[in-house]
């Protein structure tokens, strides 16, 4: 990804907890191992992360707990400070901005959204979302005026004059939502925001999330243990372990192409046919007689299935988005990832 | 025994046979290892002397003491104005009764319902009508203004403790001893500083009640998640705002909890503070109770108590209290609606004390008394109980109190220490040793030994009594869950109340002497160790008793096997506050006649002596914080023992 398109870029970024981790700054390398870093009393909980976000994409973190997820996104929306290495922020060092600087980043370009919602006990869901535009001074009537606006949009109209114990956990959420929103960031932050809720809901608040984001365009770092969750919402997925990035891509590429043992273990679960597109399976023509009906490439196998079953061709053509043949797929192949290898 | 004995640690056993051996080797020993010569005593009380001394004169301390006292004097005169028509600027008051018992009616209303508002009107029509107006107006003249003051020191101090270490780090073992020392080691400086009368009373109330403000608005600040503090910086705040709109509204519910400590500790001092000359209900109580009016003080006493219930109930259901929504669109009038029902009640009041000058002020002579039938009753009573009162204060007197004393006067204070620096290592080790020593030998050194010794006799006393009562009581309370909550709504309601009321019933029954002083201990003493006795059994999770029973213990089994042994930890945090309480108790009463250190801090009060006072307040606190750490490390071993226990299970 070229440098000059993202829009928060990390390169090599450390975060040490432990004793005197100022003292280590200068020492931190690639190939520092974690058992070093023990036996000075210290623990990384990121280590050595470099990648880059670009305008308008969704990077979904993922990792168990433990993994420095968390504490990734925390240092790039700089509520702690990284202990080595550089982010920048739309090509401007995060680390070297003064107090002022950072809050008025915050209070322009980024919005986050927490677990736990973080949302302020004592004050009702309009002025919970308005607490932003507050504090940047923002005159009472069109603060009120926004907040209702964003309440509505994430479909909350009616209940501004509700305290947060007085909503369900869904509801407190999409009030978390709205007020990251209300000031119209260019970056979104969001920290596991539908892991506290209900699986039920959960489904709910990633619809919900996917119209949202479908309406603006932001750029969107996203935290997660699900997996599930990841592929569903993804354009690429990194994945952490115990602090550093095991593999950076695409969802079909993490699970076709898994760059570790880790991942692979991780991925094994997951249902294949649902993940990869056509397109991804489809092979070089080359000389083959293409002719009948194509699979559009952009679908995944599992909607395609169907289909898959009913033609019986051993090679089944594949067209890309202008409609023209980009390939063909091997029945057997297609099948045994469907329905796992023959016996 | 033996097998117990060869489990203690080296060091403790050797201590405790050096004590044996002290006590054995009492008439062949030195008279130096008895008590501590003389000259190695040390004159803690003229250096004080000589600090203050240097405080008020040479560094002219007293100029900024004047200066504070008399802006909290000028806030006194307001009020007092206000409350009960002292003339002083403003010149407005006095307020009628009626207008003030519907303002409380109303706070409790607004905070808790009916049931608090007529609870709290009611207290305040009690008041008015049983004559006690002016008296109680004067205690809550000083209230107003101490606990404001207080509440903003604390939360002051307390945000300095919590933003820098090192402050909260040298705060900490000052509020430690602060809250340990007994009120009257208070009024001494303040006597020496302010004077007597109202303002002094204030000024120490202010300074008594400020500690547990300062714990409170630590422990506030520190509780807020961090997430509600990480999305208040995302929201882009500054230092200020994040700190004015985020920290501050988050911590309300410790912070009011506070404030309900403030006002609590308020009254407790207020009343006490009849000592050093402020008038109020309890200069009214102390000479009632020295000129044994028994009915005339239980009409006080019963004043102080609902007082008391009410001002902790109120501010206790403003902490409880969760914001609630209103509904969509509502008038001026549904959202302002108590504001204008109390501003109409105001309006009847004050037009009703324009009608009829009964409903501004009750005259004396206009006033109900309880005082004849209540002495009639209590004379009949106490003609009832005598011959067995009688019996209980010879037999006890006699046969336990005297020998006791003189048992515990005998000990060398050799043997004390090393006995007691074993208990220290059998409890943390080398440093729980050292740290019993560094609390005990102090007062071996300021030559207040034999006071010392009494006043360790009088609580050991009342607390072993204290437990005796208060453990079986709250093993039959825990029995079923309705009677455990009920005891505890009453051991809550008992603490609420100022120490000075347990002195009534007590001098009723037993007249002033050694026996009413330990009953009146032991009564104060027994409240916590009920109160955790029950809360303790009742935290012992629910799985493991299911699991006892399916294992085909019995009750009493489950009882033996289980629930004591877990809840052993709880049990010991309550007895230390049994002495906590005990320590206290015995130095206020000491104005009934006793000869510990409470009596010499009496008459240091009286002589403003404010070395001896102070040392002796030292000796007290450094009593309590020995217990307390003792008690404490045990507490905390025992717990981590059964911890690992449990996750290894």
């Amino acid at each position: 990804m070229a440098q000059d398109k993202s829009v928060i870029s990390c390169k090599n970024v450390w975060k040490v907890f432990g004793d005197h981790p100022a003292q280590l700054a200068g020492r931190l390398g690639p190939d520092t191992t974690m058992e070093e870093l023990r036996a000075s009393g210290h623990i990384a909980a990121v280590r050595n992360v470099s990648l880059d976000i670009a305008r308008g994409e969704m990077l979904v973190v993922m990792g168990l707990s433990g993994s420095g997820k968390s504490t990734l996104i925390r240092c790039l929306a700089r509520l702690i400070d990284i202990t080595s290495g550089a982010i920048t922020v739309e090509g401007r060092d995060l680390g070297a901005m003064t107090e002022t600087e950072l809050i008025d980043l915050r209070r322009r370009k980024m919005g986050m959204v927490f677990q736990s919602f973080g949302l302020l006990p004592h004050r009702t869901a309009l002025e919970n979302v308005a607490f932003p535009l507050e504090m940047r001074g923002q005159d009472r009537i069109s603060r009120i005026a926004r907040a209702s606006e964003m309440l509505n949009l994430v479909g909350l109209g009616g209940r501004e004059g509700y305290f947060p114990r007085e909503l369900s956990g869904g509801q407190q959420q999409r009030v978390g939502i709205a007020r990251s929103l209300a000031v119209e960031p260019d970056i979104w932050f969001l920290d596991e925001p539908f892991s506290a809720l209900d699986p039920l809901i959960r489904r709910e608040m990633q619809d919900e999330f996917l119209r949202l984001k479908a309406m603006m365009a932001k750029t969107i770092v996203f935290i997660t243990h699900d997996f599930d969750e990841a592929l569903r919402l993804a354009d690429r997925i990194a994945i952490m372990k115990d602090g550093a990035v095991e593999q950076i891509d695409t969802p079909e590429r993490i699970v076709m192409a898994p760059a570790t043992p880790y991942v692979a273990k991780f991925t094994s679960a997951v249902d294949r046919a649902r993940v990869v597109h056509a397109g991804a399976l489809a092979l070089p023509v080359s000389g083959r007689s293409v002719e009948g009906t194509a699979l559009p490439a952009t679908e995944t196998l599992h909607t395609l299935a169907r289909r898959i079953l009913q033609d019986d061709r051993p090679m089944i053509p594949v067209s890309g988005a202008d409609g023209r043949i980009s390939g063909v797929i091997d029945r057997a192949a297609a099948l045994d990832l469907l329905l796992g290898p023959a016996a | 025994m033996s097998g117990a004995l060869s489990r203690l640690p080296r060091p403790a056993l050797a201590l405790f046979c050096l004590a044996a051996l002290l006590c054995l080797g009492r008439f062949i020993l030195p008279d130096g290892l008895m008590r501590l010569p003389e000259p190695l005593i040390l004159p803690f009380a003229r250096w004080i002397n000589t600090a203050f001394a240097f405080l008020r004169d040479d560094l002219g301390l007293m100029v900024v003491t004047r200066a504070i006292s008399d802006a909290v004097e000028f806030c006194l005169d307001v009020t007092a104005n206000l409350l009960y028509g002292k003339s002083r600027w403003p010149m407005l008051g006095p307020i009628p009764w009626v207008v003030i018992a519907a303002t409380m009616g109303m706070a409790g209303y607004v905070l808790a319902g009916w049931r608090l508002a007529l609870l709290s009107a009611g207290t305040f029509v009690w008041i008015a009508v049983m004559g006690q107006w002016k008296w109680a107006m004067e205690t809550l003249s000083v209230i107003v203004v101490a606990a404001p003051f207080s509440v903003l020191l604390g939360i002051l101090a307390g945000t300095l403790a919590w933003r820098f270490r090192r402050v909260e780090r040298v705060m900490n073992p000052i509020l430690n001893i602060a809250q340990s020392l007994p009120h009257f080691a208070y009024m001494i400086p303040v006597v020496v500083f302010i004077g007597v009368g109202p303002k002094a009373g204030a000024i120490v109330t202010i300074i008594f009640s400020v500690p547990p403000m300062i714990r409170m608005t630590l422990l506030g600040l520190r509780a807020v998640p961090p997430e509600i503090i990480e999305s208040g910086k995302m929201s882009g705040t500054t230092k200020w705002q994040l700190m004015r709109s985020v920290r501050i509204p988050a911590a309300r519910t410790e912070l009011l909890i506070g404030i309900n400590q403030v006002i609590m500790q308020s009254l407790a001092m207020v009343v006490l503070a009849s000592f050093i000359g402020m008038p109020g209900l309890g200069q009214k109580l102390l000479n009632l109770l020295q000129s044994l009016k028994i009915g005339l003080s239980v009409e006080i006493g019963i004043t102080i108590v609902l007082l008391a219930v009410v001002l902790d109930r109120l501010s206790k259901a403003w902490a409880l209290k969760q914001p609630e929504h209103l509904t969509a669109g509502a008038s001026w009038m549904v959202r302002n609606r108590h504001l204008l029902i109390w501003l109409g009640l105001c309006a009847a009041g004050f037009a009703l004390a324009a009608l009829h000058p009964y409903f501004a002020v009750v005259e004396r002579k206009q006033a109900l008394t309880l005082a004849g039938p209540i002495d009639a009753g209590v004379d009949g009573f106490i003609r009832l109980v005598t011959p067995l009162t009688d019996w209980l204060r010879w037999f006890l007197i006699t046969w336990v109190l005297i020998p006791l004393r003189d048992g515990f006067l005998w000990l060398p204070f050799s043997a004390v220490l090393a006995f007691l620096a074993g208990l220290g290592w059998l409890v943390g080790g080398a440093r729980s040793a050292l740290i019993c020593l560094a609390f005990i030998l102090p007062i071996a050194l300021s030559g207040w030994w034999d006071r010392a010794m009494i006043t360790v006799y009088t609580v050991t006393v009342a607390v072993v009594i204290a437990l005796l009562i208060g453990l079986p009581l709250g093993v039959w309370a825990a029995g079923r869950p309705a009677r455990a909550s009920r005891f505890i709504l009453i051991c809550d309601t008992l603490q609420t109340f100022p120490s000075f009321i347990y002195l009534i019933p007590v001098v009723m029954l037993f007249g002033v002497n050694d026996v009413a002083v330990i009953a009146a201990v032991m009564v104060f003493a027994t409240v916590p160790i009920l109160r955790f006795t029950i809360e303790g059994l009742r935290g012992v999770p629910a799985e493991t008793i299911e699991a006892a029973a399916m294992s085909g213990a019995g009750p009493r089994q489950v009882l033996w096997h289980v629930k004591l042994p877990l809840a052993v930890p709880t049990l010991v945090i309550g007895a230390n506050q049994s002495i906590m309480f005990a320590l206290f108790m015995v130095i206020i009463a000491a104005f009934i006649g006793t000869q510990d250190l409470g009596q010499e801090m009496q008459r240091a009060l009286s002589s403003t002596d404010v070395g001896k006072g102070l040392v002796l307040g030292f000796a007290v606190a450094f009593m309590g914080l020995m217990a307390d750490h003792l008690l404490l490390t045990w507490a905390a071993g025992r717990r981590k023992k059964l911890g690992a226990a449990q996750s290894a299970a």
